[in-house]
This record gives structure tokens, sequence and C-alpha cells, in this order.
């Protein structure tokens, strides 16, 4: 059974490396602004040679 | 989407707006006006035409907007105004309120196309932010900004709180703490299971492991996450206040302790797992109590609203001077869609000033030579020439900031209930852990400790301080869904309050175009098109009304046209004689029909019929006057008292209605009625309510467009909502019902664990189940009473 001390140790380090990451994300500004990037992504790449064809 | 246009009207391809005086056409596109064309062309010649792809008429309107932006090539200027700057790169946030749509966001981070200089521009949607990075070696500040007007999103640049500096610094951290909270609370609940399932003796080894580990998340939680309780304990204590913070400090504090105690001496398993779940409980409250409008700002005064700079005329030439240097006996130069920063005496020039933004009032002013014109005030038309009379700080309007009601720092006016019931709280809870103390202690003073320290446990008001976040950020959404954005939550017990309220009268009451128009007799098409030709030539309101509301017509020929000022227009169309005015030009003589306005028409020496003119006020105004016998109602006028008439059949007294009041006068009104022990509601919208919307016990912002201009407030509201006042004013009161109701339940749960507590018998399991189960019911109680009543009152 003290195979749960190795296992607790493992289960609490994966656990403290997700709670670095979130730290890491929040202090890095990723979860400021929450809205934009999901209007970004709908936009298109820029690859039309002729956007005045576009227009019409 | 109005994609397709109605029969007759051409809708500008780049706004959308309807092309009602002439329609610009250009590569096969109408545009309305000579802007909105100016904006496509710069984004043709760019190959940025993708733009108009993603929404139908993208642009905001660009008519009558002119700008100047010497004043960005002064380093002083330019300093205040960067983020950061280097040799070679420069970071600079605007505030766009222009951004409304995905092409804005398309278009904005497409800026290095039009001009390479700029490496990098991003937008934050909400905040319409856009952020730039751009090398000043090759461009200025100066050149990104008339970029940026060029294609019409002209930021909108001030010195005064347009731009959030990082506020959002102080969430950062209490999501921080609460990742950790509830990182720490998730483990000790996995590692605290064992324990309640019951060990066999075999493992009790793992029991003492488990305990320590959980002492050890609970440090962080106590230490960092729980942190601001003791300390926000600690300074009410000294200021002889006892607030909510207190009994939750202290709750934490014994939990800690006796965690700590029972884990060393192996006596049991501590209360680690209730004491994690509560401080990530009331952090999760305290979050959801943080809602903030990112688009919306309360604090803006008079400086965000004026230019950040003005020119100045020094050895006959002009320069531009920070506002801040502005001083007495300087010549200024005010041109066209400029706003006067000072009180300062006309010394040349055509002025009319449209005092809109000041008063609410529509109709721009003439003013003579030589006349004193006051600050806020807008010029339209040509530029004008001014001497300053008074510093900017001590003119008319601003000095209305210099009101102590404006240096008042805390914004304590009402005691909200949880801060009333937690005194009374706080001293039953301590003289009931106290009571068990000594009737224990001649006994077993080991049972007294125990049942002293589970009093303070059981007893944590953690549903309390829970009760009043929930219901009221649940009220929150509610008030915004129908366009009411409170300031924050505390406001929406202030609403519940109120028992008198004070209207401003233009703008508030009456909308910009106040008047309505309608047609007495009938109108043939040609007759409509002649009407509408004639019109087109007038600047004068009542012929703009006229065209507007006769708008797609087509435009026929105009070969002769007089305007005779005060009285009308007499005009040539296709052949045709018109005179439109009033009685006087039409008839030869004064009708007598007091309080309206009618414009006649004659054409070729028939009379075809009238315009008439009258008085809208908003919509809902008689719901609001519903109100009176239960709220006092009062108007506050800036105005002369032309409709005093109209309006008494909503104030119902003539006492109730005041006119021909000055800001200041607006300001010593309320404090007048708040003395006699009133709890006063201002709705205004300009900046000469500012100072009453300040001292007012709910100073509420009333705005067309929510992203305009409002003076600083607590709440700002919705033009087309106002109607829904009353509905407002009953469901914040349901509100704090709500409130009281899960006061009583959350002190239910609190007897039920006293009895517990005070026997001593407190096991950690039970205080495990009581502390979730109760913030469990809470909130659900408070989220679902609150939509309840919301629908109740068709909120």
């Amino acid at each position: 059974m003290s195979i749960i001390y190795l296992l607790i140790g493992c289960s609490i380090f994966l656990a403290l490396c997700f709670l670095g990451a979130f730290f890491w994300a929040q202090s890095s500004g990723q979860n400021e602004d929450l809205y934009t990037p999901s209007v970004r992504i709908l936009l298109d790449e820029e690859s039309d040679p002729d956007p005045k064809e576009n227009v019409t | 989407m109005k994609e397709s246009a109605v029969e007759g009207q051409t809708l500008c391809y780049h706004c959308g707006n309807e092309c009602i005086e002439d329609t610009i056409v250009a590569d096969e596109k109408s545009f309305c006006c000579q802007g909105c064309k100016s904006v496509y062309e710069v984004l043709s010649a760019n190959d940025l035409c993708s733009y108009y792809n993603y929404n139908a008429h993208p642009g905001a309107n660009r008519a009558n907007v002119e700008s100047r932006f010497e004043y960005l090539d002064e380093p002083t200027i330019v300093a205040d105004l960067v983020d950061y700057k280097d040799e070679k790169i420069t970071m600079v946030t605007f505030y766009v309120p222009a951004i409304h749509c995905s092409s804005c966001i398309w278009l904005l981070e497409q800026l290095n196309r039009i001009n390479p200089a700029i490496y990098y521009s991003r937008i934050d949607f909400l905040k319409k932010q856009l952020i730039v990075r751009f090398n000043n070696t090759e461009s200025s500040l100066r050149q990104v900004v008339e970029l940026l007007y060029n294609i019409g999103y002209e930021p909108l640049i001030s010195l005064h709180d347009v731009i959030k500096k990082q506020a959002g610094n102080n969430s950062d951290h209490l999501v921080k703490k609460i990742a950790v909270a509830g990182f720490c609370f998730g483990n000790v609940m996995l590692l605290s299971f064992p324990e309640y399932f019951g060990l066999s003796g075999l493992q009790t080894t793992f029991s003492h492991f488990f305990g320590f580990l959980n002492v050890l998340f609970a440090l962080p939680v106590v230490f960092y996450s729980g942190r601001e309780y003791f300390v926000s304990a600690w300074n009410n204590l000294r200021n002889k206040v006892l607030n909510i913070d207190f009994p939750l400090a202290l709750g934490i504090a014994v939990l800690f302790i006796r965690t700590i105690t029972e884990v060393f001496t192996r006596t049991g398993a501590g209360f680690a797992d209730t004491l994690c779940g509560l401080v990530f409980f009331l952090l999760i409250g305290k979050f959801v109590q943080k809602k903030t409008y990112h688009h919306l700002s309360f604090e803006r005064d008079y400086r965000s609203f004026f230019p950040v700079a003005v020119q100045v005329i020094e050895e006959e030439t002009e320069k531009p001077l920070p506002l801040a240097q502005l001083k007495t006996g300087q010549r200024i130069v005010i041109r066209h869609n400029e706003i006067i920063p000072a009180d300062a005496i006309l010394l040349n020039g055509d002025a009319l000033i449209d005092f809109s933004f000041v008063t609410g009032e529509a109709e721009p002013v003439n003013k003579t030579l030589g006349e004193i014109i006051y600050a806020g005030g807008r010029q339209t038309g040509q530029a004008i020439e001014m001497e300053v009379i008074k510093p900017v700080s001590q003119s008319y309007l601003t000095q209305l900031w210099n009101n102590e009601a404006f240096t008042r720092k805390q914004d304590n006016r009402i005691q909200t209930f949880s801060q009333q019931v937690s005194k009374y709280f706080t001293i039953a809870l301590l003289a009931i852990a106290f009571s068990a103390l000594l009737y224990w202690l001649p006994v077993d003073y080991k049972k007294g400790l125990a049942a002293f320290t589970a009093v303070l446990i059981v007893a944590c008001p953690c549903a309390l301080a829970l009760s009043t976040p929930f219901t009221m950020s649940a009220a929150l959404s509610i008030f915004d869904r129908n366009f009411f954005y409170l300031k924050n939550t505390t406001v929406v017990e202030q609403l519940a309050r109120i028992d008198t309220i004070v209207l401003d009268k233009t703008g508030t009451i009456t909308t910009g175009d106040s008047k309505s128009i309608s047609f007495e007799g009938n109108l043939s098409n040609q007759e409509k098109q002649l009407i509408y030709s004639a019109c087109l030539n007038s600047g004068h309101p009542l012929s703009r009304m006229i065209y507007t509301s006769l708008a797609g017509q087509q435009r026929l020929a105009t070969t002769q046209y007089q305007e005779i000022p005060g009285q009308g227009i007499v005009a040539e169309v296709a052949g045709r004689r018109l005179r439109i005015g009033n009685a006087k030009l039409v008839f030869g003589h004064n009708d007598n029909v007091p309080h309206l306005t009618r414009v006649h028409v004659l054409i070729d020496d028939g009379y075809i019929g009238y315009f008439a003119f009258s008085h809208q006020y908003r919509s809902g105004l008689e719901k609001i006057a519903w109100l009176v016998p239960a709220y006092k109602l009062f108007l506050l006028s800036g105005d002369q008292d032309h409709e005093r008439y109209e309006l008494v059949k909503f104030f119902k007294k003539d006492s109730s209605m005041r006119f021909n009041q000055s800001p200041q006068q607006k300001l010593d009104f309320i404090s007048s009625l708040q003395n006699s022990g009133k709890k006063v509601m201002m709705i205004g919208d300009g900046l000469n309510d500012a100072g009453a919307l300040k001292q007012s016990d709910l100073g509420i912002a009333l705005t067309d467009n929510v992203n305009n201009f409002s003076p600083g407030s607590d709440a700002i509201l919705d033009g087309k909502s106002l109607c829904k006042l009353p509905q407002f004013l009953r469901f914040s009161k349901d509100a704090v019902r709500v409130i009281h109701m899960s006061f009583l339940i959350s002190l239910t749960y609190n007897v039920i664990g006293l009895s517990y507590a005070v026997s001593g018998r407190l096991s950690p399991l039970i205080a495990a189940i009581l502390m979730p189960l109760s913030t469990a019911t809470i909130i659900s109680f408070t989220s679902i009473a609150t939509h309840v009543a919301a629908k109740r009152r068709r909120l």
C-alpha cells in the first residue's frame, strides 16, 4: 500500500503543474480579452488576389 | 440587418444611413456624404474592400466631421498619451468609440497594409480599444491618428479616464486567489474522503499523512487567498466597525487553528476541507460582485469631454497648447465642431454654438461679438476667435467639479443590508460562543473549548456573505438585459430606498429632436417633391425636420429661393411658386394658436395645409407620472418655462417644476431635498446635471447611445428604457426582499449547526456537509428567486 505515497505525490505534482500553467496564462494576459479572438478566428486570412471582384 | 432598402430609399454603402440630401455615387455605389465616400476611396485604394463583405454597411457615418490633429506633434502631449516609447518603437492605446462589428476588427488589424510603419494593431472589442505599435522614425503619432480618422475610426483622445489604465489588476489577483483556493479545496476533499468513509485500523498511518497534507494545503488558502479577510477585519476593528468580514476572519482563523491542533495532537482529522471550501466560495461571491462593464465609464467628468489641446494665437501665429496650460487673456481659435474649453469672449467670427452636451438642447445658439460664451459649447460653422476670461477649471460649468460633492471620497451614502445585519450577527455569535464556553468550563474544559470553536466555525456567516452578491449580480444582469447599467451591486439597494425622483427636462424627458411632425391636409406626390426640394435649401431646424420627414423624394431644380428670417421660405421650384412658413408669411397676419408650431404651405396661391409640430416627450413619461403618490416627482430644467403648460399634466403641481436652473442651483435643490430627509434619485443627461447627479443618493445618466459621453453617475440608462423605470424600482425592492429571505434561510442552517456545536459534538463530516449545502441553497435560491421576480415585473 505504500505505493499510495508515490501516487499522491505524482498527482499533486501534476495538479501543481496545471495551477502553474493557469498562473502563467493569467499573468501573460491571455484571459484579458475573452471576446475578440472568437470573432477574429472567423475572419479570413487575406488570400484574395483581386478583392474588388468580391465586393459586388 | 438593413440590407435591403425600403422602396424609394437609398442606403449609404458605407454607413447604411439613408441618403437624404444628396446621393454621391462612386464605383456604382451610393454614399450619403463626402465623408463616407472618402473612407471608401481610402479602403479601395488599399485593396481593403473585404471590409464590406463581412457586414453590410459597417462604417460609421462621417457627415460633418472635421478634426484637426496638429496638437499631436507637441512632444509634451504625446508623452502623456503613449504607453511606451523608445528610439524606435511607440506603443499607444486608443479608445475608438466607432468599433462595433467584425468588419471593424478586420480592418483595424490590417492597418499595416495602409501604413507599413505600423507593426502591430490589436483590438479589444469589448473595451473598444485599439493597441498600436509603430515605428516612430517612419511615422508619427499624428500620422497614425490621421490614418484612423481617414478610415472612419477617429479615436477619442482625452487625458482623463478614457483608456482604462490596467484597472483589471485587482481582479487579476482575485482570480489567482480563487484558483489557489479551488486547487487546494479539490485536493483536500480528495484526501478527506478516506476519513469520511472510515479507514480500517491498519491504515492509520495514512490518516496522519493525509492530515499533514491537508494542513499543507490549508496554508496557502489562509495566508494567500484568505488574507484580505484578516486585513479588512483588522482595519474595521480599528475604526470600531463590526462588519461581516470580522466573523468570517474569525471563522477562518478558528478553523485553521483547530485543524492544526487536531492533526498535530492526533486527536482528529481537522476541518481543512470546510476551511478551503469556505474561502473558495467566499471568493467566488466576491468575484461575482465585481461585474464591470468594460465599455462603459461611470466616472467621466468634463476632462474626458474636453479636448486635449487648443489652438492659441501668439504673436500672429497659431500653435497648439495643452489645455492645462491655458491662461486667462490668451486668444484661442475654435474651428467647426471644436469644443470651447473655457469661458471666453467672442472676438471674431460667426458663433453658432451647439450646447447639446451641456444642456441637451439640440438647436444651436447664435452669439454676437463681445458676448461671453460658456465652456462646453461646440462651435458649428466657421472658425471663431475668442479671448479666455477664466481658466478651464474655474469656468461657469467646470467649477461645479470644485463642489464638495465631487471631493467626497468613499461612496458610502447608504448602509447596505448586510452591513447593518452583520453588526448584530457578530455580537450574537460571540455571545453564544462565550456562553457555550462558560457552560462547559466547570465540567470539562476540553469540551468547552471544542464547543466554543465549533460555534465560531458553524455560525461563520458564509451564506449570509454570499446572499447579497449573488442576488445583486443576478439583478444586475436583469437590469443589463433591459439597457440599465448599474455601476456596482450596491446601487440596487440604493434604488430600492429611493422615495424622490428628480428629472431633468431637455434630453432626459425630451429627445434630441423633441418635436413630432404631422401634415394636416392632403399632399400629392408632386407636392411632396416640391416641398422637399424647397426645404432642402434651408438650414433652419423646422425645414430640416420637414425634408427629413419627406426623405426619398426626387429633388427638383430650384430656380428662385429666398429665406425670410423668422417667417419662412419663398421659392420657385420646377416652375411652381411655393410659400412655406408661418401665418404671417402665408396669410399676411399672425394666427393665434398658442403653444403650437405650425408651418403653412402655399403652392401657386393655393393653400395646401400645414405641418403641425408638437412637443414629443419620451414614451413612458406618463407611467413615471403614475408613481406620484408613492414617490415625489420633480422637474429641474435649465430652460425657459415654454413648456410649463404641457408638462403640468405629468408633474401635477406647478411647484414641482423648476425652470431656469443653473447647474449649481440643480445641485443645491437636490441637497435641500436630502436635508429634508428624502432619498433622492436624479435622472439627467448633460454636463449641467453632473453636480446634481453626484449629489443625489442615486444619479442616473440617461443617454440614447451608451457609447456616447455621459457624465459621472451611479448608473447609465438607455433612453428607450426610461418607460421601464417604475418596473425597475419595484424590482429593486423585490431583490432586497430576496436578500432578506436568503438571510432567514442561512440563519436556519446556522441554528441547525449551532445545536450540534453548543453540545460540543460537531464532527468534521457535519461541518463539511452543512457548509457547502447552505452555500448551494443560497446560490440557487437567490438566482431563481431573482429571476422569478424579474419575470413577474416583466423585465
